[in-house]
């Protein structure tokens, strides 16, 4: 297998995007790639682009010709890849081994989603659950999360502060991000005297509903070298799966695909939970920030809640998780939102992620996307050449 | 939900029927082609037990449109006594009766009439004990 590198990087503001069409978000996030690449778009020789369900938010199917036309890549080889919300990094994932088999040398990797255009978006979401027989039954997505969240409190005495910690860390971050849909800081009291949602989570315990695109270029590391870009390589690639539905999985406090993902990258990447200095960690829901930080091996089982209460994962704390506002603060484009991780990572790592660039510059980070309430999740991990 | 695949439910939504392999003895619901332990496409049909226990819960204040007039309601995740798990909402239960261990029977209800579909539709509940 080929090393592989990072070379560009683009993505558009996220938010409620009412003016743009689902194929204009993916055509500027690519077109920004490209020039932040340097790379003439004839060059392009294959994408995968994740998204969760064009389908069922705007009625459009067959996506990987209408994205790339309107990209401006007309012609090129183009694959459409779905894994609820983790498509966007199981589309990188592709790509990525599609630059290390040999087989191309400049791939975009791309997610995108139009999540703002009438459809009914909990029902649209929903369907990353079971349908037959989970949602059948009357519950909704974050209702699965509510449960896991249940089930930790009741197994490892996480509170709802420690919950309500990880939006109002994750809203400081965004307040950073100008591409973030929520640019402002929040309070405690805000998310604990939120309006309701599936107790024990209220709104500001959820990821919004968001429209936006991301998009990034992988090359070889050698032909990254000869285009005299900084080298951020992929040293990582860990992929695994579990039962759609949560009722089937033995510990409901848990989220096993996210612990068997990451082992398989850190046995790829020869490093560990420890070495990491920042991560993007899959925070659709407060809780699954604090049970991902766990699986990945940041935290022992348990006491994530009480390290985002105590800092650890701020700006200036000693393991940076979600600086770039996360999928709570930045949005949650949901097919987007795996490559909108890299980006944010890849900005990290090159020093370019302005006010909210990490005071120590990071060399290795760690992205994490997951689909559903967990049958599938992705773990990427990074490393700068310094 | 479209009519055929509601009458291809029925078994396990009416009468909480199981696929139990024929070669292994493992217990399946709702049923299903392949043995998820051996590998078996044998299944007998089997009835599960009626009464288990609440794993987790949650309140749902925000349901999609065809439970609108539910809300705000239960759900769990229930085990049976047999160790087989479904997730289903708990009926006429006020939010803090129901906690993680709760004692529940299963039955039968309507869950949902949504006139998109012209067919009312029937399934389990959990029903709190005692």
């Amino acid at each position: 297998m080929r090393e592989v590198a990072i070379i560009g990087v683009g993505m558009t503001k996220f938010g409620e995007l009412w003016d743009t069409p689902l194929r204009d978000l993916f055509a500027t996030a690519a077109a920004e790639c490209l020039e932040d690449a340097g790379v003439e778009r004839e060059k392009v020789q294959s994408a995968y682009i994740g998204c969760m369900s064009g389908g069922l938010f705007v009625g459009q199917e067959h996506l990987a010709s209408m994205l790339t036309d309107y990209a401006g890549l007309k012609g090129i080889s183009a694959t459409r890849v779905e894994s609820a919300c983790a498509s966007g990094g199981a589309a990188f994932r592709a790509a990525w081994m599609e630059v290390a088999s040999g087989m191309s040398d400049f791939v975009l990797a791309g997610g995108v989603e139009k999540m703002n255009d009438g459809a009914d978006a909990t029902y649209c979401l929903a369907t990353a659950a079971d349908q037959e027989y989970e949602v059948y039954n009357g519950v909704t997505f974050p209702g699965l999360y509510a449960m896991i969240a249940n089930a930790h409190m009741e197994k490892y005495g996480t509170t709802p502060q420690m919950l309500a910690q990880v939006a109002v860390k994750n809203h400081a971050n965004g307040a950073l991000n100008p591409k973030a849909q929520f640019q402002m800081k929040i309070t405690q009291d805000t998310v604990l005297g939120a309006v309701r949602v599936a107790e024990p989570l209220g709104l500001f315990d959820c990821s919004p509903v968001t429209d936006g695109a991301a998009c990034v270029l992988l090359a070889p590391v050698e032909v990254a070298k000869k285009l005299g870009k900084p080298i951020v390589k992929v040293i990582g690639a860990g992929h695994a799966t579990d039962t759609i539905a949560l009722h089937d999985r033995e510990d409901l406090a848990a989220i096993p695909a996210v612990g068997e993902a990451a082992r398989r990258a850190y046995e790829m990447a020869g490093v560990g939970p420890d070495d990491i200095d920042v991560a993007e960690v899959h925070d659709c829901f407060t809780i699954a920030e604090i049970v991902c930080s766990e699986e990945l091996g940041f935290f022992e089982r348990g006491k994530a809640g009480q390290a985002a209460l105590d800092g650890v994962t701020a700006l200036d704390g000693a393991k940076p998780i979600n600086t770039s506002g996360g999928l709570k603060s930045k949005g949650h484009p949901v097919g987007a939102s795996g490559i909108a991780q890299i980006c944010e990572l890849t900005l990290q790592l090159t020093g370019r992620a302005g006010e909210r660039q990490l005071k120590k510059k990071p060399r290795i980070a760690l992205a994490q996307n997951m689909g559903g309430s967990g049958g599938s999740c992705t773990v990427h991990i990074l490393e700068v050449e310094q | 939900m479209i009519t055929p695949r509601y009458h291809r439910e029925i078994p396990q939504r009416y009468r909480l029927e199981g696929g139990k392999c024929t070669q292994c003895g493992e217990v399946h619901f709702p049923p299903r082609a392949v043995c998820r332990k051996c590998g078996g496409r044998e299944m007998e049909t089997v009835d599960l037990p009626r009464r288990g226990k609440v794993l987790t819960h949650t309140t749902i204040w925000i349901p999609p449109a065809q439970f609108e007039s539910q809300k705000p309601y239960v759900v769990a995740v229930v085990e049976l006594e047999n160790g087989v798990r479904l997730t289903c909402m708990v009926a006429d239960a006020p939010p803090d009766e129901v906690k993680i261990g709760t004692e529940v029977e299963i039955i039968f209800r309507k869950l949902q009439s949504d006139p998109r579909w012209e067919v009312l539709q029937y399934g389990y509940k959990a029903k709190v004990v005692g």
